[in-house]
């Protein structure tokens, strides 16, 4: 059981998030880059960023599964992996605690039936040293 | 926030096997029974969406014909594997008094379905769909989900998730024989797991 742990950092300093997600066993969700263009990927928005600027996201390796009825393997993620998002501490940035605000949004499937799209709301607590 | 506790669990299948199978409430497990006999068949819900053409389409037009009624989606994979087999019922059934009609769920309408429609050359009617339909029809979530209701207008089964053609094709050609009474077609049980997208 963990929130998103919190980043710390000076003025101008890079620092890391961990955006940890579980996806039952037996489902997946589509990656970041789905393999096909009718399918809805894997995105992570920030809305407010507060003190942090950037957010540029790195996304694990995706499988590729073979699923009944599709042409290609799928692009997917399964099980438990992090989401990464590299932030700067913004040069002006207020000493103190603060937390970046994001939405997840995803589409969940398994070999029999998918689930309507998904956005869920993140943040990234963080304190400005 | 993204807390610990936060956890999308998508039940949709559960509710929905609860409310048209009135079975297996409080565990991961629908069982959905092929042709239910007739006394027991409740009637399906009517509405009124519109069509790729912008006219109104009632579930009640249909009345005294089989209808297929495909709860779908264009972003969704297994929903995608039946629609052929769809309008090959469509194109061999239409005379016999049998009809498809799809409701799509996709949340874009037309700008998504309608180029859908012409990639796959549907023969069959479209409608959007929104969340009171799918309330109506026990909180369809998971799709696919369809729905065979026979000539007087009710449910005679209901399929969630991706189905076999055959069976389709059994409780169709089921439907259209005169007076039948179903219940010919074995139990199908459709496992549905729930999903949490949760953090560690």
């Amino acid at each position: 059981m963990g929130a998103i742990q919190k980043v710390e950092g000076k003025r101008n300093a890079a620092v890391q998030a961990k955006i940890p997600v579980v996806v039952d066993a037996g489902f997946h969700v589509n990656s970041n880059t789905p393999s096909e263009d009718y399918l809805i990927p894997l995105k992570v928005k920030w809305t407010a960023a507060g003190a942090l600027d950037g957010g540029e996201l790195m996304f694990p390796k995706p499988s590729f599964e073979k699923v009944e009825g599709t042409e290609k393997p799928l692009s997917v993620f399964t099980g438990s992996f992090d989401i990464v998002a590299n932030f700067k501490v913004a040069a002006n940035a207020p000493a103190g605690p603060g937390s970046a605000a994001g939405k997840l949004s995803y589409q969940a499937c398994n070999a029999k039936m998918c689930f309507p799209p998904k956005t869920v709301d993140i943040a990234v607590p963080y304190q400005v040293d | 926030m993204f807390r610990p506790s936060v956890s999308i669990v998508l039940f949709g299948a559960l509710a929905l096997g609860s409310f048209f199978v009135g079975c297996s409430s409080g565990t991961r497990t629908v069982k959905a029974a092929s042709l239910r006999p007739v006394s027991e068949r409740k009637p399906a819900p009517d509405f009124a969406l519109k069509d790729a053409d912008g006219r109104t389409v009632h579930l009640s037009d249909y009345k005294g014909k089989v209808v297929l009624l495909d709860f779908w989606a264009t972003w969704c994979g297994p929903c995608r594997m039946e629609i052929p087999w769809f309008i090959e019922m469509q194109r061999d059934n239409k005379d016999r008094g049998f009809e498809v009609l799809g409701v799509s769920m996709d949340d874009n309408g037309w700008e998504d379905v309608k180029p859908f429609l012409s990639e796959m050359k549907i023969n069959y009617r479209v409608v959007i769909g929104n969340d009171a339909t799918a309330q109506l029809y026990g909180d369809v979530e998971s799709l696919p989900t369809t729905f065979l209701i026979d000539r007087d207008g009710k449910i005679a089964v209901v399929h969630v998730g991706l189905t076999s053609k055959r069976d389709f094709q059994d409780g169709v050609e089921q439907l259209l024989q005169p007076g039948q009474s179903g219940s010919k077609v074995a139990l199908n049980r459709v496992l549905v797991p729930a999903l949490s997208l949760r953090p560690r």
